[in-house]
């Protein structure tokens, strides 16, 4: 099973890659006041039909062609159910796909928040052409990461993958996060 | 404290990097980061790998993969070399990342002991 929030957010972040997204926004809002964590994941990939939308919470629906069985949508839904949440997606065919999630905060069974900066390390190591636009909220603070942003300090010639980068923005994230907990307390 | 005008220094010392690879690298680290690998830990073992890479620059491009059908193994860990040939380590934590890369991305030598024949071998004992 998925360990923290973040796995199972990268879970979902990896299917946003796989459908052909070239641009992927991660919003995370840390409600203590709300006692509410918000997720949305917004992705323009080839977006799913009608009926996949309906099917796409159940195990043994995938978009893979090895194998019968798809997992990281129905464990994030799981999760929802568990923590008194709410799971939802929103996808057009051609537009895109947007999954939300909340969860109630002080819920017992919530799994810790994890390593954000590790997860989007992750992502882009594993599509660097992709865009990532990530946000993280709470009560008082915002910060905000673009590798719009990161393109333009770098040039075309050096890409996002490269391993010095990646740990850069693994860093840059977990420091922009942390200091927005902190102006919170 | 970070910020991105930090980039701008480090884009030099990338670039050469970059314009070095073109040669190609000799190997091919690949982390399987499907479902069962993110849940049984390939997220910190590719983190281990990103850093020891970009530390001790490892002749070597690392990068990801789904499912390769042996979710019981995970995390695992295939090395290709120049030729094609691979080897595939399994239940790879940061550890074990560290020393493929040490001895086998670096000197040449498979880690016998933690490659899946190896497991499968103990598992028929």
């Amino acid at each position: 099973m998925m360990q923290d929030l973040a796995m199972h957010m990268l879970e979902i972040i990896m299917n946003s890659i796989a459908a052909g997204a070239s641009l992927i926004r991660i919003l995370f809002i840390d409600s203590k006041a709300k006692d509410e964590i918000q997720i949305e994941l917004e992705d323009n990939g080839k977006g799913m039909s009608e009926e996949m939308v309906k099917r796409v919470t159940d195990p043994f629906t995938t978009g893979r062609t090895t194998r019968k069985v798809g997992l990281g949508v129905s464990f994030m839904k799981g999760l929802t159910e568990q923590c008194n949440g709410v799971f939802d997606v929103k996808s057009q065919l051609g537009v895109g796909t947007t999954v939300y999630v909340s969860l109630q905060r002080s819920h017992i069974d919530l799994p810790p928040l994890g390593n954000l900066g590790e997860m989007m390390m992750a992502a882009i190591q594993g599509n660097a052409d992709i865009n990532y636009q990530f946000t993280y909220k709470n009560d008082s603070n915002e910060f905000a990461f673009d590798t719009i942003e990161v393109r333009k300090e770098l040039g075309d010639e050096v890409p996002l993958n490269e391993p010095q980068i990646l740990l850069w923005i693994r860093d840059y994230i977990n420091e922009g996060i942390q200091q927005a907990k902190e102006e919170q307390l | 404290m970070k910020s991105l005008e930090d980039l701008k220094k480090m884009r030099e010392e990338a670039l050469k990097k970059v314009e070095m690879r073109e040669g190609g690298k000799d190997y091919r680290v690949v982390v399987g980061m499907a479902t069962c690998g993110i849940a049984a830990g390939a997220r910190p073992v590719l983190n281990k790998l990103v850093e020891e890479t970009a530390e001790k620059n490892y002749n070597c491009v690392v990068t990801q993969t789904g499912c390769i059908g042996m979710c019981v193994y995970e995390p695992i860990v295939e090395v290709y070399g120049k030729d094609g040939e691979h080897t595939t380590y399994v239940y790879v934590d940061p550890e074990k990342a560290t020393r493929i890369l040490e001895e086998h991305v670096g000197k040449g030598h498979i880690l016998e002991e933690y490659t899946v024949d190896a497991a499968k071998k103990a598992e028929a004992r």
